[in-house]
Order: structure tokens, then sequence, then C-alpha cells
């Protein structure tokens, strides 16, 4: 799929660096609308649909798929030359506690990490974009969530997503034939959900990009691309070109049937046939060029391969790299004009850097032991989830912290690996020999987990920097860390905590370990989440903020941020969809600029 | 054979003058014994088909591996539904654990080594014999002791720690196969064109089912 770069042209409309969510969305949008884009990936070329280890079992991979440090999340993930670690390529923390440090993952692949991430796909609310207004926290996003909407509804009939439209308070319904329809629950689901009601909490369908049957190829082409007969014939065929889940493997580890959203099976196959995309892998860009008139000229990169410096010219310049990432190109990218970092007036590049609040719990369920044999891979999990609930609590001071979490979980007896009995003497009180394969058989299947992921409100001590001294091993400065939660978000992972005790109780369960009521133990460090957002917020006024609302930065005009980089905030829902609606309709803006040749 | 019995009267004599497991001679040992091995790198390929050894070599000699596999088949045996976890490679599993150069693979290597050592060491002060050569109740007489960390007697504490790490890694070996798989009657992993969720009858039993919203 990847270009040489030997072959690279000399006259590119728009160099995109990057090409996960955001980067695989921009490339689309734009070469769709008739631009012709250079990509530049740091990573190798990635083929899913030769790579994918769909059926393999454990047993087959070294220590049974078990995860090490050279594959964080397992042998089978969907992560290449990545993980907290990528070789050669380190980033620093400003101090050794470990409440202040932030683990970033990467990877190094066609397709960033949209190959493995989990393809939850939320909507931010209306209240999502106007925080501030609401609480006095945080910050204002310039629009609002109905100037986003129509690209939630583009995204969602372009990618496929599941799910369903509950009217629920901050969490939008998308119109009729946006969403597919969500797969079928499980035993425990149905368990958590009446079980939950009972105690408030509303349990519905979740929303995954995963495809629980075909695409509509008749009619949503000519909605995602009005006018454009040349974009609408090749999205139609390259809808009917991906399968429908066929209800098996793990989504993690990528899919080579292209049911699932992943930027090299859905955004970058379409872009190609259109003749308008060149895509370089082993591309690792170190600055963006600033020309004589003040405007971008080119992106400075290291070929990989020969570990050569190159330089690559375009009209404009797209950053998609990851909102650190894309921070720290700017930050390194200095000239007499900008010598804190390009598009740095305001002095925001790198702060206000948010994740997500997490914490989890598991518990086992009695009434799920020996349950008779029955599939249950699904669609990978996550049928339904919990939207938060607590607005009308949070009103009258009930809670003690601000903004609030979604909840996800899941049972089922899904493929036993290395861990999934790990621990087992707690039930058994140590059993061996025949009763312990009796027990084994009782307790698979019981355990049903939770994890909340809560909204972070960016703080002034949460941000990176360039490290003044170390340096990867393309001679590239790094970045250094800084890292604090506040109140607001350590006692919301306390109240996760006892809410999930509660849910396992409610369904006549044992926690298995314990409930962390210090919210500083049950937040997970930094990071952790990998929802990094922030970075370069966009904004309404130039002197607070690095970009206005349609991700254009607002010192170098045909320099676009069109990451998670530009976020304001970063609501309990998970980003990835809010950042390909964000792409989307920044390069609308770019197309139509370019048209008036503004750019 | 003569050997034999003062092989065993030599170990009986160690056995005795040192407090096994309540030192860390024999887990450095153990551990310093480890060759440098790389591991399988940031980008393997993912679909081809990896034996233990393959990403790194086995290091466990013969008599580890006899006490290994005896042990893993007390911990699973075979039985009506499934094989014993030695049939379906565990110890070979087991082996390629404390053999990788991983750090949480390099704290459990003294954890298994000394532990291997410690049970033919008891069972030759009890039995008079190696671990592997004890019948099934002889066997389970050293087991009881240290099945179970909360309840074992504090001169097994540590030999209990071991059991429990060691147990978890036949039970994380053994149900991570496809006959593994089978015992437990996992049925997924193949591809279906529709999925239903559980069958209307096992939800009702249970007092579940679609629930209006």
């Amino acid at each position: 799929m990847a270009l040489s770069s030997s072959k690279i042209e000399k006259n590119y409309d728009v160099i995109v660096v990057g090409s996960g969510a955001a980067g695989g969305q921009t490339a689309y949008t734009l070469s769709m609308e008739g631009a012709k884009v250079l990509m530049l990936e740091a990573g190798r070329n990635y083929v899913p649909e030769q790579e994918t280890p769909m059926f393999q079992t454990p047993d087959q991979a070294p220590l049974r798929g078990s995860a090490t440090p050279e594959k964080g999340f397992g042998f089978y993930d969907a992560t290449v030359d990545g993980g907290w670690t990528v070789p050669g390529e380190p980033y620093s923390q400003s101090t050794d506690d470990p409440r202040g440090r932030f683990a970033w993952w990467r990877s190094r692949m066609l397709g960033g990490r949209t190959n493995h991430w989990g393809r939850i796909s939320l909507r931010n609310g209306p209240y999502d974009f106007k925080p501030h207004s609401r609480d006095g926290l945080g910050f204002d996003w310039p629009i609002s969530y109905d100037d986003v909407a129509p690209y939630y509804d583009k995204v969602e009939r372009l990618i496929g997503v599941y799910g369903s439209s509950e009217g629920l308070e901050n969490t939008p319904n998308s119109p009729e034939g946006c969403l597919l329809p969500p797969p079928a629950p499980l035993i425990s689901d149905y368990l958590v959900q009446q079980r939950a009601r009972r105690l408030g909490i509303p349990i519905i369908p979740g929303h995954r990009a995963v495809l629980t049957q075909q695409l509509d190829f008749k009619r949503s082409p000519a909605l995602l691309h009005p006018g454009n007969l040349k974009a609408q014939k090749i999205i139609a065929a390259h809808m009917q070109q991906r399968a429908a889940c066929f209800w098996a493997t793990d989504c993690g580890r990528g899919c080579s049937i292209r049911a699932n959203y992943q930027s090299t099976t859905v955004h970058l196959p379409p872009a190609l046939a259109t003749g308008n995309l060149d895509i370089v892998t082993d591309a690792m860009v170190s600055e963006v060029v600033l020309g004589r008139d003040g405007l971008a000229s080119g992106v400075k990169y290291i070929d990989r391969i020969s570990g050569k410096e190159r330089l690559a010219g375009a009209r404009v310049i797209v950053l998609a790299a990851s909102a650190c990432e894309t921070v720290r190109i700017l930050l390194n990218s200095k000239s007499a004009r900008f010598p804190e970092g390009l598009a740095n007036s305001s002095g925001r590049v790198g702060r206000y850097l948010m994740d997500t609040v997490g914490s989890s719990l598991r518990g086992q369920v009695p009434l799920l032991e020996s349950l008779p044999p029955q599939n249950e891979d699904g669609a990978s999990g996550h049928a339904f989830y919990a939207p938060w609930w607590g607005y009308q609590d949070q009103q009258k001071g009930r809670l003690g912290f601000a903004r609030g979490y979604h909840i996800e979980f899941g049972g089922g007896r899904h493929m036993p690996d290395s861990g999934t009995l790990r621990g087992l003497e707690r039930l058994t009180h140590g059993s061996y020999g025949k009763k312990l394969k009796e027990d084994a058989r009782r307790y698979y299947g019981s355990f049903v987990g939770f994890a909340g992921r809560g909204e972070m409100i960016p703080n002034e001590k949460s941000y990176c920097e360039i490290d003044p001294s170390v340096k990867d091993k393309w001679g590239i400065p790094v970045l250094r860390f800084h890292w604090q939660w506040s109140d607001h978000e350590t006692r919301q992972a306390a109240h996760m905590q006892k809410t999930f005790a509660g849910i396992v109780e409610a369904m006549g369960g044992r926690v298995m370990g314990a409930v962390q009521t210090d919210g500083a133990e049950a937040i997970s460090p930094g990071g952790f989440i990998i929802h990094e957002v922030g970075g370069a917020m966009m904004g309404a006024n130039r002197q607070t903020s690095v970009t206005n609302e349609w991700c254009q930065t607002w010192d170098v005009k045909n320099l676009f941020l069109n990451d998670g980089a530009v976020f304001v905030s970063n609501a309990d829902k998970n980003p990835t969809l809010t950042i390909m609606a964000l792409a989307w309709r920044a390069s609308d803006h770019i197309a139509r600029l370019m048209r008036r040749r503004e750019l | 054979m003569t050997d034999r019995r003062t092989t065993i009267k030599w170990m009986l004599a160690a056995a005795a003058s040192m407090p096994l497991l309540n030192h860390g001679s024999a887990a450095e040992q153990a551990a310093g014994s480890l060759p440098a091995a790389a591991g399988y790198g940031s980008d393997p390929l993912l679909t081809k088909l990896y034996r233990p050894g393959d990403a790194w070599p086995l290091t466990l000699s013969a008599a580890q591996r006899r006490t290994a596999a005896a042990l893993c088949n007390v911990i699973l045996p075979g039985d009506e539904r499934s094989p014993s976890a030695e049939s379906v490679g565990v110890v070979d599993f087991i082996d390629e654990w404390v053999s990788a150069p991983y750090p949480r693979q390099l704290e459990d290597r003294p954890i298994v080594l000394e532990g291997l050592a410690w049970v033919d060491a008891e069972a030759l002060l009890r039995f008079e014999k190696y671990f592997a050569e004890l019948d099934e109740p002889r066997q389970r007489a050293i087991c009881d002791d240290i099945c179970y960390e909360p309840n074992a007697a504090a001169k097994f504490a540590r030999a209990a720690g071991f059991f429990a790490r060691y147990r978890d890694l036949t039970v994380g070996g053994f149900y991570s196969t496809p006959a593994g798989h089978q015992d437990l009657g996992y049925i997924g992993n193949v591809p279906m064109p529709r999925f239903d969720g559980p069958p209307v009858e096992l939800l009702r039993k249970l007092g579940l089912g679609p629930e209006p919203a």
C-alpha cells in the first residue's frame, strides 16, 4: 500500500503528518475533494489483510501470548515497534514521583494506534463543548455540538459504528441511518443491566466502530460526498469490500476482513483509489519549515531506512501525528520569528495536556457459575455501557467533584488465555488436582470487570515541553512530561470504585481484590488510558489558544493541527470519534480555502 | 544403587544443614545460570506458529523438567474431560517462561527453580525419593502442606508462595491450549454468519432478558 520515498512528486497541495484517525480522515477527505496529498508516516508499512493473526490461539505465541515490555498488550496486539516505550525514542519525566509521571503509548506503523484501539466511538454531548459555562472550570470550545454534529453523522456513516439512540442527557442521538444495529448482549450484560438499573444507573447499547452488518453503500455515498460523483463511486465500492463482523477474534489484533475501523482498512484504501494520495512510510518528521513569507513551506523528515534527512514541500501542512507528537514537532520547529516553537505566540503549545480518568474493579458472580457452554465471542466486548448519569446529583452538590464518567464493563466466556483463571485460589482455597479442574469449569465465565472512563479538567501542572538535553536516536529532541491530577479527578476515581462495588454487590457477587476508596490510589497513572489530548488547544482568541475553530494555527495560516492536540476539554467520551469529526470539518475548510485560493 | 543412596544422604544432609527456601543462594545460582538472550523484539511476525524454544533457548535441566512435569500433573491431572497438563506441553511452556529475558519472567525464575529444588528435597527428606518417583498420595501429602498460602504453616510459607505461582503458570499454560479451551466449554473462535446472543430459555431461567429502557 505504501509508495517508496524515492518517488515523491514535487507539487503536493497538502502534506499530512501521521496516518491514524486524524491523518487517515484528513487524507481521505482531501483526496476525495481532489487535492494532491502526501502522507508521511513515521512507522513502517502495515497491511492488516496479511499481517493480522485472526484465529491464532495463545499456545501458538511465545509465553502463551502474555504481555511483555516489547508487546505491552500481549503478543497478538496490533502494535508495531511501540507500546509504552519505542526502541531508541525515549521521552522523559520531570519527577521520579510516580504521581507526577505521564506514560505515552505510541506505535510506529501505518494507521498508528487505530490498528489496535478499543473502537469505542461516543459522541461528545452539548455540555462537553461548553464545560466552563456550566461549572466555571476549564475552558469552553469555540464551537458547539451543533457545529460538529453533521461531522459525527458523516464519520459514523463512513467508518460504521453500532449503537442506539436513547435520548439521555448529554448523550446525543444519531440521526436515523447513521448507526448500525447494536450486537446481541451476553448473559453478563443483561445481569449488569438489570442490577445496575436498580441503583439508578442506566445501561444502554454501547457504540463501537464494528460492522454488525454491511454499510449502506447505496444511500451513504451521496450523503457523504454530495455532488462528488467520483468520490461516491469510490466509497460505494470500498464499502462493499468490507465484510460484516463474523463474531470471532479480538478486535485488538486488528481485522483482516476489515469489519472494524482501522485507518489502514477504512480511510486509506479509498483515499489511495482516488489517485490523489501518496503515502511514504518510515518518514520521521522532525520539524515544519517556515518560509520567508511566514507560511509553512514544508517539513523535514528522516528517512528511517537510509537515516538521511529529507525535505518535502506543499501549499498546506497538516500535523496529525497524535497530540503529543504534534506538540513535539511544533516545539522543535524553531525560527527567528518563533524562538519558542512554531505557532506558539500564545505560549500555549504543550500546555493543558489531558488524559482520561480511569479506575477498574472486578467481581465474581455466583449466578454466572457453571453455565452451559455457549459462544460468547460476540462483537469482542462492549455490547452495553453506562453513560454518565449523575448530572442531577452533581447540580445539587452531592458528589464532591465536577464532570462525570461512563462505565465500560464486560464478562462472558471469552477465549481463555494465560491470565483468565489467574489467582483462582482466592475462591478455591488452594485446590489442585481433579478438584481444581472442576473449580476451573465452575468459575470460568463468572467474572465481570468494570472500568470507569471519566473527564479530566485541564490544569496548569499537566503539560509537556522539550527536554533540554535528551535526543532520540534520530537526533530529534524529545518531550519531557509534567503531570498532576486535581481533586476532581481523584474523587471521581474513588466514586468509580464505590459504584462498581455497589453493582457487584447488587449482582450478588463478590469483589475480587480491594475496593480502593483513596482516589489518589484508585486512579490510573497519567497516560495509562491512552486518551491523551490537548497541548495546542483551539479557541476564539489568538492570545489564549493555538488554533482557531478550524484547527488552523493563528500564527501560520497554512498550518493545521487536525488531531487531538486541539482539544479544549476531554469529556468522558473516548476521543477518537471526535478527533475524526474535527479532522473532517477542518479538512472541508482547507478544501474550501484552497478553492477560494486563500491557501 | 549405592550412588543413589549416597545422593539421597547428601541431599538430606544439605537439607538439614540449611533452612531451605529461607536463604537466597539457590535462587541466586539459579538466576545466574540464565544465558543472555534477546526477546522477540518489538515487531515479531504475528502469523507464525511459535513453539517454546523458538524465541529464546529453553534452560531447564532434564531433572528439573522431570520434577516440573510431576508437579504439573499433580496440579492438573488427566481426567475424563481433558488430558494432563504435561501432555499438552505445559512443561515446555514453563521452561519457556523461566528462560525468558523479560522482567516478570526473570522475577519468576528463581521462585520456580528454587521451588522445584525444594519439592525434591522435601520428597527426599520425607520419603527418600524424588518427587517424580512418589506415588500420588505421597505427592499430595507434600502439596497439601503448601497448596494454600493463608493456611500454610510458617515453615512452609515460602514453599506455599512458590506453589501458588507454579499453579498459576500451570493453569495459564493449560487452559490457553485447545484442550484447555475444550475442557472449559469455550466454543468460540469460529466465524459465524450471525450472533444471536444467549438462548431465551437460559435467560428466563436466570431471570434475565431484554428490558424496556
